[in-house]
């Protein structure tokens, strides 16, 4: 575990002096839903890339390829935004993921 | 030579705000503050400052502006009274807890129900605790004189605090008084200009202001907070000891009014104070030893200083202007009593709430409280320790 500051330590205010130091909390661990991306049903629009409150949603060349489930903490509001047909994210619990 | 003028309380402090010419001020009108609000705006329209004056739609979010405004990097000053104040509740601990140096003037007024506009100190007594340092003023020159220092305090790298400059509802910010005022140069070179910690504005290091910190940080946040107010009295002698080189008026944590070989003694807070004194002077002429303990600081308490003021008085009424509902006693008789607490033989104390809003402290109220405790120190018994003062029954 990383050795926490003393109160001498830390800036006043709490103001936070490194930039994007969200990268260290992984909110990953709160997620009991997990979403699963169906490929084929996917047109690529990016609607969840846009919605994602944790960029979590990995796209190259225009297409989604994965869900970074270190941050991903399962609100399923990329599942509840996806325009396409049959809906291209299906939000399955951690526990029957398989 | 210091400008002599005629001033309500609310002209001074407008007038000081001038002087101190901030970056922002962002304020929402409340009577009694009302006229010092306006009459800013109007330096503002004049082009006599050079402020960036924010008009809100309350006074929770003038506080936030000027929260926000204080972190970017700038000078802040903003305004208040009563229900105005309660409004701002949710944001004066994130002033204080984010150490934005933001300075508020009171203008002290009741709190409703039932409504009253008048003088209470329920508004700056509820909010104590906030995490504030808090200067309380006799009357319109040590509001001034308080503004202008209040800048200084919390300003300082040590401190780091926002501060509230408390004066009375009408009975100073409405009523026309002599005071002195400083030439616009000194008063510049006595803030100096504004110096900034983590500006938000500061593209080239980003930061961020306002995020969460749980069980891990939490703590150590407020015990930094709370170690920079207590340390802030030594900043504040500081600042008042430069002050009175520049102004001959000298400042302390309280006055101490002839309390060294006084017998008997009030501890009551701003305008009132100063009906307290003059009843002093006119028991003093009769042998009676009198004195008055008047509190300036209150934020932080100076704990041990009134006790070593207070330890050798026979009997003590502690008097407020609110009363702490169902305390059985108002902020300042908790104060004070616990700053007596260990003495081997303390003094005999009382408790009176008086003049809710804006009720007459009249000079024949003063001097009954002063045959109390003349009676109690001299048969050592104290009665009723808590009291509506003059309330008809
Ligand atoms: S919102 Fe649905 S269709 Fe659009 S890119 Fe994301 S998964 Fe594909
Ligand atoms: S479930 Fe929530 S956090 Fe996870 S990828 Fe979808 S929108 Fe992002």
């Amino acid at each position: 575990m990383k050795k926490l500051k003393s109160a001498r330590e830390i800036p006043i205010g709490t103001a936070i002096e490194d930039a994007g130091c969200s990268r260290e909390y992984h909110t990953g661990s709160w997620r009991n839903f997990r979403p699963i991306h169906d490929k084929e049903k996917c047109v690529n629009c990016l609607t969840c890339w846009i919605y994602c409150p944790d960029g979590c949603v990995q796209v190259k060349d225009g297409k989604v390829v994965e869900f970074d489930l270190k941050y991903c903490k399962g609100c399923g509001i990329c599942a509840e935004e996806c325009p396409a047909k049959g809906k291209a994210i299906t939000m399955v619990p951690e526990e029957k993921k398989e | 030579m210091p400008r002599v003028a005629a001033m309500t309380g609310n002209n001074a402090v407008a007038e000081s705000m001038r002087q101190i010419n901030p970056d922002v001020v962002a304020a929402y009108p409340i009577t009694p503050q009302t006229e010092l609000s306006e009459e800013f705006a109007e330096f503002v329209a004049n082009g006599k400052v050079d402020t960036e004056y924010v008009t809100v739609e309350s006074e929770h979010s003038a506080m936030s502006a000027c929260i926000g405004a204080s972190a970017a990097g700038s000078r802040v000053l903003t305004a208040t009274s009563s229900a105005g104040f309660a409004l701002m509740w949710e944001m004066l601990p994130i002033a204080s807890g984010t150490r934005t140096p933001v300075i508020m003037t009171v203008v002290n007024r009741a709190f409703s129900a039932p409504i009253n506009i008048h003088c209470s100190h329920d508004d700056t007594m509820g909010g104590r605790d906030a995490g504030w340092i808090q200067l309380y003023s006799e009357n319109s020159q040590e509001a001034y004189d308080n503004m202008i220092q209040a800048v200084r305090i919390g300003e300082d790298m040590s401190v780091r605090l926002p501060v509230m400059v408390a004066m009375d509802g009408f009975i100073i910010s409405h009523a026309v008084e002599r005071l002195e005022l400083l030439d616009d140069e000194s008063v510049k070179k006595f803030i100096g200009p504004y110096q900034s910690v983590n500006p938000l504005l500061d593209t080239k290091k980003p930061v961020t202001y306002g995020a969460l910190a749980l069980q891990d940080y939490y703590m150590e946040s407020k015990w930094q907070q709370s170690a920079a107010l207590l340390n802030s009295k030594a900043k504040i002698l500081e600042v008042a000891a430069e002050y009175k080189k520049l102004t001959g008026r000298s400042y302390g944590l309280f006055e101490n009014y002839k309390l060294d070989d006084a017998e008997v003694a009030i501890v009551i807070i701003n305008s009132a104070a100063g009906v307290a004194k003059m009843v002093v002077d006119e028991l003093r002429e009769k042998g009676i030893k009198a004195g008055v303990l008047q509190p300036r600081v209150y934020r932080p308490f100076p704990h041990e200083e009134i006790r070593e003021a207070l330890k050798n008085i026979k009997a003590i009424a502690i008097m407020d202007r609110t009363d702490a509902f169902g305390a059985g006693g108002t902020p300042t008789f908790t104060e004070v009593t616990s700053a007596l607490y260990g003495l081997t033989n303390p003094p005999k104390v009382i408790n009176y709430v008086y003049g809710l809003g804006g009720r007459d402290i009249r000079v024949e109220d003063i001097h009954g409280v002063y045959q109390r405790l003349t009676e109690i120190a001299k048969t050592g018994k104290t009665g009723k320790m808590f009291e509506y003062l003059g309330v008809r029954k």
